[in-house]
């Protein structure tokens, strides 16, 4: 699905990364975890071409992102369903409106009835006309989950998406992801959150990556 | 201008909707766009009333001449009936009469007043003539006119024509370079309003980049704001300018030149052409500052 080879990503001189190699197989679940500054971030920034890696190749789909027009990396991101560390919506437009843009800007035709049914699965259908800075902030993390799912993407991968959330909402955001990963999409999420993946792990086969002293290792069996 | 017609008649309401208002940017666009229009009405009645004038000169000028008759008044009617005898017989001239006491009174008025006693002054006899399509030649005449009337001169109006026409004609051409200078001053205008927005919502176009919107799909949003607006106030513009260049005193009113400022019969159809030339320019202009700023973000 999306694999990455031999990539390094620089900045300012300096190595962040490199000879990273992954491959997302199809219904894969994985975590990514790390220190903080270790490159969690940019790993994910590269495997949706939000950057480019200053040596190496990523590819999705078998087409490395590098021969991809402008065009193209925007279909792409029609397949890949990202929920971002801080979210970021649109603060004029309602949270129903901000969960429906992908479809939107890809000038696809929206159900009502499904728009709200997703609502309805993030617990949002009450929040649906409320404005992205009314939102606590689990239901801004939910709101980001539904607006990444609802293109159908076959890869979803979140950025701390509990970063900011209490045990009891991470765990529901959690559950979302796993009920995603059993209708067959691929997931990874970036968190430094152990006890998270501790969690996931009794509920689905969850490999776990390590970005550690500018490589990504398996992590070990005490995860 | 089909790609800014198309641009117009699509339904934008779902591109504008994701993009947020922008604020004073919005007037200051359909102000400066009205402002422009307004101006460019006036250069263009410039350039046009210029051009007639031109012509006129051009025209009515190259085909009349005068003979000045330079005598001793007791010599005055020989030599008069001398140069007419002439003239009929020159070929290349359709018409020609000598000029009574009362078209040379007229002719002095303005200078000095209504009640110059003409019969009293050694002034000279003028005969206007007009040439033929053909024209005549004017060195032979000159020739004959000097073996039968030694008082008489030629006057075909050459040395003061060419400078009149070339000033009317750099008026005109000042008068487009000026529509010119006012259509890149649009531009530069507008582009700097759709480069303040597109700055200003910078977070906005990661957002709709990272949803999968693409370039088109984006700029289209600024690009059809900016041209509505562009037209908009260019059409609130021209209409003023139109009604200002509408109430400016008549030509032959008082004569001058200025007064001629205007535009005759379908020559009312020429500032038409300002508010979709500036709507062209605003697209042309938002297009390519947005796409230059969507480039940098990937």
């Amino acid at each position: 699905m999306i694999e990455l080879q031999n990539v390094a990503m620089s900045y300012g001189g300096g190595d962040l990364f490199s000879e990273i190699s992954l491959k997302l197989a199809p219904g894969s679940f994985h975590f990514l975890t790390g220190p903080s500054g270790a490159g969690k971030t940019t790993l994910l920034k590269l495997c949706y071409a939000e950057l480019m890696p200053s040596a190496g190749h990523v590819s999705f789909m078998g087409r490395d992102v590098r021969t991809m027009g402008r065009d193209d990396i925007a279909a792409l991101r029609g397949r890949i369903g990202v929920v971002h560390q801080d979210c970021q919506f649109l603060d004029h437009l309602s949270v129903a409106e901000n969960v429906a843009l992908p479809l939107t800007v890809a000038r696809r035709p929206l159900d009502a009835r499904e728009l709200m049914e997703l609502l309805g699965w993030v617990g949002l259908k009450a929040q649906a006309d409320a404005l992205p800075p009314q939102l606590s902030g689990g239901e801004r993390q939910r709101a980001a989950l539904a607006r990444a799912v609802i293109m159908s993407p076959d890869v979803l991968l979140a950025d701390e998406p509990t970063g900011n959330l209490d045990w009891d909402m991470s765990l529901r955001l959690l559950t979302l992801l796993v009920e995603l990963n059993r209708m067959g999409k691929t997931v990874l999420i970036a968190t430094h959150d152990l006890n998270l993946i501790r969690a996931a792990k009794q509920q689905v086969s969850a490999r776990v990556l390590r970005i550690a002293n500018r490589r990504l290792q398996l992590a070990g069996a005490d995860l | 201008m089909r790609a800014v017609l198309a641009l117009i008649r699509a339904d934008g309401r779902g591109v504008d909707r994701v993009v947020p208002p922008t604020g004073h940017t919005a007037w200051l666009t359909v102000l400066s766009a009205a402002a422009m229009a307004f101006l460019a009405v006036f250069a263009l009645a410039l350039a046009l009333a210029t051009g007639r004038l031109a012509d006129r000169w051009s025209d009515a000028l190259a085909r009349s001449a005068t003979i000045r008759i330079s005598a001793p008044v007791d010599q005055m009617p020989t030599q008069t009936r001398a140069v007419l005898e002439v003239l009929a017989t020159t070929p290349g001239i359709a018409d020609y009469r000598a000029l009574d006491e009362d078209e040379m009174r007229a002719l002095l008025d303005p200078w000095f007043g209504p009640d110059l006693p003409v019969e009293t002054l050694p002034l000279p006899q003028l005969i206007a003539l007009t040439e033929t399509a053909e024209g005549v030649d004017g060195e032979g005449l000159r020739l004959r006119l000097a073996a039968e009337a030694p008082g008489a001169v030629l006057d075909d109006h050459t040395r003061w024509r060419r400078p009149l026409v070339s000033a009317a004609e750099r008026l005109r051409f000042l008068g487009l370079i000026s529509l010119v200078l006012i259509g890149g001053a649009t531009a530069g205008m507008i582009t700097l309003a759709a480069q303040a927005a597109l700055a200003a919502n910078g977070q906005v176009i990661r957002v709709l980049r990272l949803v999968g919107a693409r370039d088109s799909y984006i700029a289209r949003a600024f690009v059809r704001r900016f041209t509505l607006r562009g037209l908009s106030g260019a059409a609130l513009g021209t209409v003023l300018g139109m009604i200002a260049v509408a109430l400016l005193p008549e030509a032959d009113a008082a004569g001058g030149f200025l007064t001629g400022l205007g535009f005759e019969g379908a020559g009312w159809l020429w500032p038409m052409m300002i508010p979709p030339m500036a709507a062209a320019v605003a697209f042309a202009a938002t297009r390519a500052a947005a796409l230059r700023m969507l480039r940098g973000i990937r």
